[in-house]
């Protein structure tokens, strides 16, 4: 069998989510990666590095440009052909364009798999994962995003796949990019992230998660948020962590100031170690949390930072 | 302009559901049911595009049993036109999904179809952008904010990375994220004045879609239990032990 991964990548680089699902697809057949975007050669010759990746294609045009979905679907239904499996990370990009190529395909999408059964047998989360699904399929191709966090990253290095281009599929002349207002960070991405501190309600205000920054800078970490946190006005959207925001699984997870709703348990109960520091003893969070402190987070947090030296 | 919205019917979200003991699926009986959040908002943004001049007409489309009907009216009541209920009691999966509404909006010929970003039971995630495949329209996902101007619509996103603005030409399909607005509650006398507003009931067969199921959910469990761990007493024992006993840092 063969199959298709659709990489994530910001054209000079492969996105970890890529690699996750190259993990994933190495249970199902040979693997051929699509690099999809504009001027993203580099992105092509960096997946072709990668571990157990046999062949890359690269389809560099303006019609990828921040892979709009209606071009990524034909694109990606042009290059369908043999392959028994299509699989994407379940990334924004991933859940934007795959049900597209699915539809086209007539095939039913395995959304946000967590785990490979059989080459037509997957587990999914349902209901925010408070139920897991082991559904098949009957339909010939698989079309399939992955979750990052349920599969380890394959190496960068050890492959040395060759880069083949293929042709555009052209521009639907639909929909165009306009702009993007994206966070910049110096910080480790939260969903590729080792270590991630994450506020709640409890920090009171935005400005309190600088006591978050302190202790983020010494552990090399990524700074999330609570859905409250970010509802209250805190932080921006894009550090939530949650059930509707992002799901991640680092080594070590510190909940601080936050109560443990489901919600918000749905985003990050698969860490390896987690801490919570809260001050109400009866918060949920404790009942996940390997390590509780239960303490004020204003005493706490900045005696915390003192510790790490 | 005329808007047309898809809305579920779903457990509703505050309830702590329960995996079957035979492992077939969730307990649905004796749940409470409502409409799934995501749909509320893609409801609520239609209403206000109406409000605002934008819409002339707002028409609110569910698939599903009989008790659908409840969902459409929550809409009405809210501010919807009038509704169309899809009644089957098949599992409808969403690619039988997107078919059937394909089939509606050939019939209804709206400018613009809202639906929520994702259903909570199923987490799917995938009806919008399989409508657009079929019906060659362009998407604008997760969207947290919509401005309707000659012709097109700018949809602003949220990514991964942040947010992200794409310009579409109208018709084009929508779905709402969490931040596009906050839904309003129906008054009284709204729900009253609901139960008279149109409600049309077809079946999948008027449409001659095959709706059988592509996916086969083989069994339901439980996650893997997460157990608590221990107490610690100060942020130095703390330290200790992700240090020497977990080590993580």
């Amino acid at each position: 069998m063969s199959v298709l991964v659709i990489a994530e990548h910001d054209n000079a680089s492969i996105k970890d989510a890529t690699l996750n699902t190259v993990t994933a697809a190495k249970e199902l057949g040979d693997i051929t990666v699509l690099v999809a975007g504009n001027g993203c050669a580099a992105a092509a010759d960096a997946a072709a590095k990668i571990d157990g990746v046999s062949k890359v294609l690269l389809a560099d045009d303006a019609a990828y440009d921040h892979e709009i979905a209606e071009n990524m679907g034909t694109l990606v239904v042009s290059l369908a052909g043999d392959y028994s499996h299509i699989l994407a990370p379940a990334t924004t990009n991933g859940k934007n364009f795959m049900p597209r190529v699915a539809a086209l395909l007539d095939v039913a999408q395995i959304s946000d798999i967590v785990k490979v059964e059989s080459a037509d047998t997957f587990v999914r989360p349902i209901y925010a994962g408070n139920a897991m699904a082991t559904v098949q399929s009957s339909d010939e191709k698989k079309i399939i995003t992955v979750r990052g966090t349920a599969f380890d990253a394959a190496a960068t290095e050890g492959g040395s796949a060759s880069v083949e281009a293929v042709a555009s599929a052209g521009d639907s002349g639909k929909s165009s990019f306009v702009g993007e207002e994206l966070s910049v960070s110096e910080r480790p991405e939260l969903t590729s992230a080792k270590v991630i501190i994450s506020g709640g309600r409890g920090m009171a205000n935005g400005e309190n998660f600088a006591m978050l920054e302190k202790v983020a800078d010494k552990l090399g970490a990524a700074i999330g948020a609570s859905r409250a946190a970010v509802d209250a006005g805190y932080v921006p959207n894009d550090m939530q962590v949650g059930q509707t925001g992002k799901i991640v699984a680092p080594e070590l997870y510190i909940a601080v100031g936050i109560s443990g709703a489901i919600q918000h348990l749905a985003g990050m109960k698969d860490s390896k170690v987690i801490v919570a520091i809260n001050k109400d003893e009866e918060a949920p969070i404790f009942q996940v949390a390997d390590y509780g402190l239960v303490a004020d987070l204003f005493d706490a947090v900045p005696e915390l930072e003192k510790e790490l030296g | 302009m005329k808007v047309l919205v898809a809305v579920k019917r779903v457990i509703d979200y505050n309830v702590k559901i329960r995996v079957k003991s035979d492992n077939t699926g969730v307990e649905t009986a004796n749940v409470k049911m409502s409409m799934n959040p995501f749909d509320e908002i893609a409801v609520e943004e239609a209403i206000r595009l109406k409000e605002a001049g934008t819409a002339t007409e707002v028409v609110v489309v569910s698939m599903g049993v009989k008790q659908s009907q409840e969902t459409i009216r929550t809409a009405l009541a809210m501010g919807a036109d009038r509704g169309i209920l899809v009644e089957t009691d098949e599992d409808l999966q969403p690619l039988a999904v997107a078919k059937l509404l394909k089939g509606i909006v050939e019939k209804e010929s709206p400018d613009m179809i809202i639906l929520g970003k994702q259903a909570i039971d199923d987490d799917n995630g995938q009806t919008g952008q399989m409508l657009g495949a079929l019906l060659d329209w362009p998407q604008g996902t997760f969207a947290s904010k919509v401005a309707v101007a000659d012709g097109s619509v700018d949809v602003t996103r949220e990514v991964d990375g942040g947010l992200q603005t794409v310009k579409l030409s109208l018709p084009a399909i929508v779905t709402s994220d969490l931040r596009l607005n906050e839904p309003r509650y129906a008054s009284l006398p709204n729900i009253m004045k609901a139960k008279k507003k149109p409600l049309e009931t077809v079946t999948p067969a008027d449409f001659g879609v095959d709706v059988a199921p592509r996916l086969k959910t083989l069994k339901v469990e439980e996650p893997a239990a997460r157990s608590a761990g221990i107490k610690v007493e100060t942020v130095t024992e703390l330290v200790d032990k992700l240090k020497n006993e977990a080590k993580v840092i």
